[in-house]
Parts: structure tokens; C-alpha cells; sequence
């Protein structure tokens, strides 16, 4: 009996803050750190292919046919709004307004969705229309190839995070809907909002690389 | 069948009890991060033993001229690839990782790791990773390009087997699990340590797994990058060019990324060794570290300038003379905070009572080879030295030096230095020291002369070579060959001890001061009974019932 209160004791311990935040969260800084250098480092393998001498990089406004940049720009709008709808979540979640919060989180997700259909349409229009290469080895790219290899790894490994992050940000909701997550628990929906504002602070990266440079 | 044991080796149900079956699936399923620690070490054995088969099939090949014991070329080629793959992800970084996981949440005074779940499951994703990484046996299809992978060597034209793809993704898979452990490392120093314990208090193995998390944390996602466009490149060919130069893609690019990460690795793989060696040596001298705030900033300058120095595994490959130069002269940079450490470790034995028991052999038998190790590292830092000694048993010489003297006898010297607080006993200090002596002698006797090897011309990599080598070649392998029979001597003895050893005290070595020695031994399922408290450090020597000096820290 002794040692099992000394273990009750002990239970009791674990999550003891000693920085003042919750381990949830640190975790989640140390994570995004991690995921930033996995981007860093396909931004670097870009901007090596692109400036390498005698690389043949199209202007990114005449190689994306009509979806173009314009539709990207909007895209990225979106999940900016996403991004703005999610501090709303913590904002009345912090304010006891769980109704409202739910509302909030639910527009995030429909927010991450848009975004992921938005780029699902133009990734079928390149593949099918722009760079027939891809399928067919009769044709010939009319520039070079590492133009589309970079995009797609990087708007492919962006899109898998927002994919992960609207996942997420359901389980976040489902939380909130059924009561499982209170008012109270502000950490939780905070740690959820670090890991989207991440995806979407990386997205202006890789637009401004991949779209407008 | 009954179970006896005590501490966290006991069963923690009531069917644990009475059922083997039920005790195993306790510890396969475990979140206690002292128990992921023992299983990342027996993980690690059977890895080492692994990686260790394949450096005696290298070294028998090569103990004459001509093909031997080996007929298939292509075999042989794959054989350095795969050793390396196995004792550098799957040994020495698991090793380290399986003692810090059960040490650190101790020294720190912490009931476990922040994230235990997580820490279960970064375990758990490395033994599918290695069957991944080393399927290439079983499928006859041995990924030939080395344990660097360069393109266009590994891309899908020269590497057209399966067995590569499924390396690059076992690769992958090591990357999560060690930033997945490097995560809950930072949490767990960051956030968990007791009251009173402050960051420059933290014991220096503690210190050294943060710097650690750190360098993983920045490094290891850099590799992922270059093995996500690796295998799209592999996957897709004809579409996908990264580093094929046939597409407009860069080999160059590759190994860049690729050094990025894997410079800084080899301060993945010695860094935790310096902790433990920073540890055993203040407690068999018993004299507190020289010089604590330097050794530490020491371990972050070692850390920044990791990432500094990455090209100068790329002299060979015509990057700019002004590039070369400036990556040499950081090289040799680091060669300052090594050498602090090097020279405060020397002085806290320095005056000190030494106990020249198995782990201070091992960490004073360190000093002295670390020492060759890094010094041949200068010499191969100087870009016109190294355009000479490139590829190179030089340069094999010098790595094993730094991870075979460094890395390995640094392991060994915390795993016996901790051994009695982990099972309670003590291991058999005779065999203990056999086995340092025919460690420490064979190491030297297997590599010293490689590098006379490699400064004769003797390519590293090659199946066959000229007959004037067969004499040092044949030194070299007979080295390797006790070498790797030696270390059953270590396995034996700890499987012995584990069962029958001197039973341990929990201040097993009686000068021990760090939170772990003052708890039980083994320390019970979330090892404190009651919240610990650190005491600022009083530095002098006093005895346990003496107040106000390292002792009384955590009471019991």
C-alpha cells in the first residue's frame, strides 16, 4: 500500500512545468523547429537547382497555365483566413464561448479544405495538361525538368502537412463538440494553432519561391 | 514461471507475476522511460554483434591479397555500406539514446520523460527500420553505394534494386525516431527538471543529450529532405531530377545536404560519450569537474561549429579554393573546444583519489585515443593533405579512432559505470577488466596501422589490393577479429551479473552526487518516492553524514 501511494505520489509529478509552459507545448516548438529544417531543406535543393548555371527555369507565370498564380494567391489568401479563423478558436475559447469556438474551428477545417482542393484542381491540371511528360515519354519538357521535380515536393510535402493539420484540427473539434476539451483546456488548442499557423508561415515560403520569384 | 527481481524490474501487475508472457508484453508496451532505455540497449546489441559480423567478413577478406572467402565482388562491395548503416544508426546513437533515457529524467529529478507515449513509440519505429534498411540480404538485392548513398551512384540507373529503396526508407524511419527522442529530450530537460535545479546545474551527461537534441533536431530533418528527393528520384525516374545530372540535376546538391546532417552525426555519436566520460571521471576521482561552465559552453561551440564544417568532406569534389580554405580553417577551430574538454577532464584527475576501476579505464583509455583520433582529424582537415589521403585507409583510420576508441569505449564506460544502478548489482570486475585490456589493446592493433595504410595509397572501399599491404592488412584483421570475440566477454559478463553479480548499494560507487545515486538501486517505477529537491552545489568534498555538502540533494 505504502509504495503504491509513494507511485500515486509520483503520477502526480509528471507534468511539472519548471519554463512556465506545458511540456505539449515546448514539444511543439521542438517539433516545428524540426519540420522547419526538413522545409530548409528543400527550399535549399530548390534554390540550388534554380541557380545553377545554365539551368533553364521558366518564368513561373507562363509555366502554370490558366490556374496560374492567380488562383495560388487566392489559395494562399484562404489559408491565411484559416489561419486568422484559428486564433479566433483560442480567443473565445479563452472567453468561455465554446459555441463559438467550435463555429470557428469548424471554418479553419473548411478553410484547410478549400486549400487542399484548390491545389488537388491544379495539380491535375499540370499533370494532364501542362507538363504531359510526366506520363508520356514522347514529349519533351519545354524547359527543365527540375522546375516541376521542386514543385511538386514542395507544394507535395506542404500539402501532406495541411492534410495532417485539418486532421487534426477535426480532432480538435470533435474535442470540442462532445466536451472533452473545456474552457480550461486552452493548451491543447493552443498547441493545435501553433502547428497551423506553422504550415501556413510555410506556405509563404514556398510561394514566394516556388510562384513569384 | 515466478519472476524475482525489484525496482522497475519488477512485474507491475499481478498476472505479470505469475506469467512470463504478461511480464514481457509489460515491457514491450512500457511507457517508463528507464525500460525503453534497456530496450533500446538490448536493440542496440544485437545490432552491434550485427554490424560487427559484417567488419570481420570485411577484414577476412582482406587479410590476404585476392579474393578469399569471398567470390561475389558485388557482395563485398556492399559489405562497408551496410556495417557503417549498422553501427552508426542502429548502434551507437540507440546506445547512447537507451542510457540517457533511463539517466537523464533521474539526474534531473523528473519521474520520467515528458512524453512517454512518444518515447515508446520512437523505439518501437527502429526495429522495422532496420529490417527496411538491411531487407537487401534477404532479397539479394545489397544496395552498393555506400553508407553516403551518393548519387548519381544510388539513383535508379546505377541502383536499380529494391534493396536500395528499401535502405533509403529504413533511413528515413531512423531520422523520425531519433527527432521524435530528440523532442522529448528537450522537453524533458527544459521543462521537468526539480525545484532548484537550474540549467547550469544540470549534471554534464544531462547537458550533453540537450546539445545533442539540439544538433538532431536541426541536422536530421536536412537528411530527410535529401532522401525524400533521393527516393522520388529513385521512384519516378524520367520525371523527378534532383541530383541526376542527366536531368539538370546536381550530385553536388546531395552531398551538401547529406554533410549537413552527417557532419554534425558524428557529434551526435560522441557528444553523449563526453557526458558519460565528464561523469565517470569526477566520481573515480573523486573530485568535482574542472571547470563545469567551460566544459559545457565547450559542448555548445562544438555543436555551432558542427554545423559549420560540413564541406570539408567535399575537398575532392572541385568546390572553390576560397570554399575549401575557409571550411579548413573552421575544421580545425573545433580542435579548441575538444581540446578544452580534453584538458579539464586531465585536470579533474589532476590531484584526484583515482578508483581505476573498469569504467574510468575505459574513459582514461578514451582520453589517450580520442586524443590520436582527433589529431588526425587535423591532419585530414587540411585540404592539401586531404586531396592526398581522400578515400583513403586514412581516413578509415581516423573515423574509427574517433568513433571506435571515442564512441564505443565511451559506451562501454557508462554502461558498466551505471550497470549497478540499472539492475542493482554489480558486474565482475576481472572479466570487467579483461575485457577493457583486450578492447583498448586490439582497437589499436586493428586501426593504428591503417593509417600507414592509407598514407602507402591503400584505397578504403576495395576488394582486392596490392600484395606489398599483406602484412599490415593481416595485422589489422586478426586485431578486428579478437576485437570483435573480446566483446562476448562484455555480453557474458553482464548477463552473468544481472542475475548472480554483488549486490549494488544505491550509492554504488560511493562518490556518486548526481540525483541517480541517490535513489534506489534499481530505482523503483517512477523513480522517487517524493518530489526531489536540488540544493545549490557546495564544492568540497564531504561525506554522506557530513550536512551541507554534494550529498544531501534528495531525501529520501
Amino acid at each position: 500500500m505504502a509504495s503504491q501511494n509513494a507511485s500515486l505520489a509520483a503520477d502526480s509529478m509528471v507534468g511539472e512545468e519548471s519554463l512556465g509552459v506545458t511540456n505539449g507545448k515546448l514539444g511543439m516548438w521542438a517539433f516545428l523547429v524540426m519540420d522547419a529544417m526538413t522545409f530548409a531543406g528543400l527550399l535549399a535543393g530548390y534554390a540550388r537547382l534554380r541557380w545553377t548555371p545554365g539551368s533553364d527555369w521558366p518564368l513561373p507565370i507562363e509555366a502554370f497555365g490558366f490556374t496560374g498564380i492567380q488562383l495560388t494567391a487566392l489559395n494562399t489568401f484562404i489559408l491565411i483566413c484559416s489561419s486568422v479563423s484559428m486564433v479566433h478558436v483560442l480567443a473565445e475559447q479563452m472567453r468561455g464561448n465554446m459555441e463559438r469556438a467550435r463555429k470557428w474551428m469548424l471554418f479553419t477545417i473548411v478553410g484547410g479544405l478549400i486549400f487542399l482542393g484548390i491545389q488537388g484542381f491544379e495539380w491535375t491540371h499540370l499533370i494532364m495538361d501542362m507538363w504531359p511528360y510526366l506520363f508520356d515519354e514522347g514529349y519533351e519538357a519545354a524547359y527543365s525538368v527540375n522546375f516541376a521535380a521542386t514543385f511538386f515536393i514542395l507544394t507535395g510535402f506542404h500539402g501532406l502537412h495541411v492534410s495532417v493539420g485539418v486532421i487534426y484540427n477535426v480532432i480538435i473539434y470533435l474535442g470540442l463538440r462532445s466536451g472533452k476539451i473545456t474552457k480550461d483546456d486552452t493548451s491543447v488548442v493552443e498547441i493545435a494553432g501553433l502547428y497551423w499557423h506553422f504550415v501556413d508561415l510555410v506556405w509563404i515560403l514556398v510561394f514566394t519561391f516556388v510562384y513569384l520569384i | 514461471m515466478e519472476i524475482k527481481a525489484k525496482g522497475y524490474l519488477s512485474p507491475l501487475s499481478e498476472e505479470a507475476k505469475t506469467s512470463l508472457w504478461v511480464y514481457l508484453k509489460e515491457w514491450m508496451c512500457t511507457t517508463d522511460a528507464k525500460r525503453i532505455g534497456v530496450l533500446y540497449l538490448i536493440f542496440a546489441t544485437f545490432m552491434a554483434i550485427w554490424g560487427g559480423i559484417l567488419s570481420v567478413i570485411i577484414r577476412l577478406e582482406l587479410a590476404q591479397a585476392g579474393p578469399d572467402i569471398i567470390t561475389d565482388a558485388a557482395f563485398y562491395n556492399a559489405l562497408p555500406g551496410m556495417h557503417a548503416t549498422a553501427m552508426i544508426f542502429f548502434f551507437i546513437i540507440p546506445a547512447f539514446t537507451g542510457v540517457a533515457n533511463f539517466i537523464v529524467p533521474i539526474q534531473i529529478g523528473a519521474p520520467d520523460m515528458a512524453f512517454p507515449k512518444l518515447n515508446l513509440a520512437a523505439f518501437w519505429i527502429l526495429p522495422p527500420a532496420a529490417i527496411l534498411t538491411f531487407a537487401g540480404f534477404f532479397m539479394n538485392s545489397l544496395p552498393e553505394f555506400g553508407w553516403t548513398a551518393y548519387p548519381p551512384l544510388s539513383n535508379s540507373v546505377y541502383s536499380p534494386i529494391w534493396g536500395a529503396d528499401f535502405w533509403v526508407v529504413g533511413l528515413i524511419l531512423v531520422g523520425v525516431s531519433s527527432t521524435l527522442g530528440a523532442v522529448n529530450f528537450l522537453a524533458t530537460v527544459f521543462n521537468m527538471r526539480c525545484k532548484g535545479m537550474k540549467m547550469f546545474q544540470l549534471p554534464l551527461f544531462t547537458w550533453a543529450m540537450t546539445v545533442t537534441s539540439f544538433l538532431i533536431l536541426a541536422a536530421t530533418p536536412v537528411l530527410t529532405s535529401a532522401l525524400l528527393m533521393l527516393t522520388f528520384e529513385r521512384m519516378f525516374p524520367g520525371v523527378f531530377y534532383f541530383f541526376n545530372p542527366a536531368g539538370g540535376g546536381d550530385p553536388i546538391l546531395y552531398q551538401h545536404l547529406f554533410w549537413f546532417y552527417s557532419h554534425p552525426a558524428v557529434y551526435i555519436m560522441i557528444l553523449p560519450g563526453f557526458g558519460m566520460v565528464s561523469e565517470v571521471i569526477q566520481v573515480f576521482s573523486r573530485k568535482h569537474i574542472f571547470g563545469y561552465v567551460l566544459m559545457v559552453w565547450s559542448m555548445i561551440a562544438i555543436a555551432v561549429l558542427g554545423f559549420l564544417v560540413w564541406a570539408h568532406h567535399m575537398f575532392a569534389t572541385g568546390i572553390a579554393l576560397e570554399i575549401r580554405v575557409g571550411f579548413m580553417f573552421l575544421t580545425m577551430l573545433i580542435a579548441v573546444p575538444t581540446g578544452i574538454k580534453i584538458f579539464s577532464w586531465l585536470a579533474t584527475m589532476w590531484g584526484g583519489s583515482i578508483k581505476f576501476d573498469t569504467p574510468m579505464l575505459f574513459a582514461a583509455a578514451f582520453l589517450a585515443m580520442f586524443t590520436i583520433g582527433g589529431l588526425s582529424g587535423v591532419v585530414v582537415a587540411a585540404v592539401p593533405v586531404d586531396i592526398q589521403l581522400h578515400d583513403t585507409y586514412y581516413v578509415v583510420a581516423h573515423i574509427h579512432y574517433v568513433l571506435v576508441a571515442g564512441s564505443l569505449m565511451t559506451a562501454f564506460a557508462g554502461v558498466y559505470f551505471w550497470f549497478p544502478k540499472m539492475t542493482g548489482r554489480f558486474y565482475n570486475e576481472l572479466l570487467g577488466k579483461v575485457h577493457f585490456w583486450l578492447t583498448a589493446i586490439f582497437i589499436n592493433v586493428t586501426f593504428f596501422i591503417q593509417h600507414w595504410l592509407g598514407m602507402k595509397g591503400m584505397p578504403r572501399r576495395y576488394y582486392d589490393y596490392d600484395p606489398a599491404f599483406e602484412l599490415a592488412n593481416l595485422i589489422s584483421s586478426v586485431g578486428s577479429v579478437v576485437l570483435f570475440l573480446a566483446q562476448f566477454i562484455f555480453i557474458a559478463n553482464m548477463l552473468w551479473s544481472w542475475r548472480k553479480g554483488k549486490v549494488a548499494e544505491d550509492n554504488a560507487w560511493k562518490d556518486g552526487f548526481t540525483l541517480e545515486w541517490q535513489i534506489t538501486s534499481p530505482p523503483d517505477h517512477h523513480n522517487f518516492h517524493h518530489e526531489p529537491y536540488w540544493k545549490p552545489l557546495v564544492r568540497q568534498h564531504v561525506g554522506p553524514d557530513q550536512p551541507g555538502g554534494l550529498w544531501h540533494r534528495y531525501d529520501d
